[in-house]
């Protein structure tokens, strides 16, 4: 009898599951949807699939591409995103593991400073970083690596240094006597152990530099010809009074589908990396 | 060994420190002392004292009303997504069918920026709400709960990850013995699981209190404070503040070290009071 009672349980939880996905997948499908059909219809009926009428192909998509160039923002998008995460990943490795190792009242205040860093909200620094970078001439996509660089740092650093922690010291001693030098034995030994954690720290910067809006939008701006996407699809917004709102749907729309195909593709480390992530910070 | 890492210092730790210090050290500093002055640019700054945190709780800055609206919004928010996500962590690890499709699709929106997020949703609300005449910038109540709604959506999967990492670690030995003790679902929950997902908990009201309280681009996107500032948070009132108009650069900076202040204390209290209530495992 009781297993009746929960095979009919587990019934309605199935179907509740199903109600939660539709109301997970509406908006997104809501946004695609419009996105076919001819801006002065979005508003009168929303809710409707496109008509023989209201249908208008693609042209939202192209009139969204022409007035934003949002092909080239997704070209800076992945250009920024993947070198500061390249260089976020090969630097505060290095530091995490000279901190771990090296007992000196210099590594310990700097793993103090990383950890403060990450409860730091970014309005407390947004002002002064920014006539920083004007100041140096970081505002250009190599200029926002760089700071990306320094803003990473805090979990970066944090997240290595205790992965560091309990990795056995005789092996790199074993190097060491083996007659590596000390970049040697990190790259050569220490690194590759290293690597779940690098995969994790990977995919946690990469979400945030790739939707991050605030920063390029203060250190770029928006008159540059750098703007990633986010920047893009907020100018597209505030620019101008009578918004186009069928190119914003398509721009929307393309907006997501990057994001959707990096997590089809690399679904379990991402939710892997995210709960370690978590779990660390 | 640690002789000889020492003398690496410079390869290992400078680039990190270098980029840190540009992102975050100087900046940081910076702010603080700027707090205690007016100016318009980083270069011209006259000590004034404690002028510009007089003037921040002003009733003309709206400081008060955003800090307000925030706190209100952080708790609702952080009751929702905690009790949302804990719930569909539990019926995810009934073995239910589908439930690896499920969790993949949960999870997904978190994933997605909150630029984007908060435009696909706007777009959704004033959809709704266009029946009946009306938007959503015309009611800061509709600002409030759409908001509400929005990081529910966003947040609830990645939450529900974490809770479900947290049941699938609880023996499953200890479940058995409360229930040949004769303990019902409900005492077995309240008297087993949660206090051994109590880690788990720590970890999700940390990261929805911060991501709550520090919101700022969905925030931007959905209402932008809209009407009258009514639906402006603490981070969006900040950034008004800096570049909305000029010469209240230094109020700004005041208005931020204070949130970062109340950050930090959040952050603190709340991590030594759930930390007190986990259990040893």
């Amino acid at each position: 009898m009781t297993s009746s009672r929960s095979k009919a349980s587990n019934k309605i939880i199935f179907v509740f599951l199903c109600l939660f996905t539709v109301a997970i997948l509406y908006p997104l499908l809501f946004i695609l949807n419009n996105s076919f059909k001819g801006k002065f219809f979005i508003s009168s009926d929303p809710f409707a699939l496109p008509s023989s009428e209201t249908f208008v192909g693609l042209t939202n998509y192209a009139n969204g591409l022409i007035k934003t160039g949002l092909i080239k923002a997704i070209g800076w998008s992945f250009f920024i995103t993947i070198i500061s995460v390249g260089l976020i990943i090969f630097f505060t490795s290095m530091t995490a593991y000279y901190i771990t190792r090296v007992k000196s009242a210099y590594s310990s205040v700097l793993y103090y400073m990383f950890v403060f860093s990450m409860i730091v909200p970014f309005q407390m620094v947004m002002f002064t970083m920014t006539s920083l970078a004007d100041k140096f001439h970081l505002r250009n996509p190599l200029g926002m690596c760089l700071l990306y660089l320094g803003f990473g740092a805090g979990l970066s650093v944090f997240m290595f240094a205790g992965f560091v922690k309990s990795i056995p010291l005789e092996i790199e001693e074993a190097a060491m006597i083996d007659g590596c030098n000390p970049l040697q034995t990190f790259f050569g030994v220490v690194f590759p152990i290293l690597k779940p954690t690098a995969i994790t720290v990977a995919i946690l910067n990469a979400m945030w530099i790739w939707n991050d809006f605030l920063l390029p939008y203060l250190v770029i701006g928006v008159s540059t010809p750098y703007k990633t996407i986010p920047v893009v699809v907020q100018m597209l917004v505030g620019s101008n009074g009578n918004k186009d709102m069928g190119a914003l749907m398509a721009m929307l729309v393309l907006s997501i589908i990057p994001i959707i195909i990096f997590y089809l593709t690399c679904q379990k480390y991402i939710i892997e990396g995210v709960v370690a992530g978590a779990v660390k910070g | 060994m640690e002789k000889t890492l020492k003398k690496y210092f410079l390869i290992f730790t400078l680039p990190t420190v270098i980029a840190f210090a540009f992102a975050f050290i100087i900046p940081f500093v910076q702010g603080v002392y700027l707090s205690f002055c007016k100016f318009t640019t980083v270069g011209n700054a006259k000590w004034v004292g404690l002028d510009n945190y007089k003037t921040a709780f002003s009733s003309g800055q709206g400081f008060t009303s955003a800090l307000g609206f925030t706190a209100a919004f952080t708790l609702i928010s952080v009751l929702t997504i905690n009790l949302l996500a804990f719930a569909i962590a539990l019926l995810l690890t009934r073995k239910v069918k589908g439930t690896n499709l499920f969790r993949t699709v949960f999870f997904m929106p978190n994933l997605i920026g909150g630029i984007v997020l908060g435009y696909t949703w706007q777009q959704m609300i004033n959809a709704i709400l266009y029946k009946y005449e009306t938007t959503i910038v015309s009611n800061a109540q509709y600002g409030f709960w759409g908001l509400v709604v929005l990081m529910n959506w966003q947040m609830v999967g990645y939450m529900m990850i974490i809770y479900i990492a947290g049941l699938q670690n609880v023996p499953t030995d200890l479940i058995e013995a409360a229930k040949i003790d004769g303990a019902s679902p409900w005492q077995t929950l309240i008297k087993v699981k949660i206090p051994m997902v109590m880690s788990s908990v720590t970890i999700c009201m940390f990261l929805t209190l911060s991501n709550s309280f520090k919101l700022f681009d969905q925030n931007k996107a959905l209402t932008n404070g809209a009407p009258m500032k009514k639906t402006q948070m603490l981070a969006l009132n900040i950034y008004e503040t800096f570049y909305g108009r000029t010469s209240y650069e230094g109020v700004g900076q005041a208005k931020a070290v204070i949130f970062f202040v109340i950050v930090a204390v959040i952050a603190l209290t709340q991590l030594s009071f759930t930390r007190s209530k986990e259990v040893e495992q």
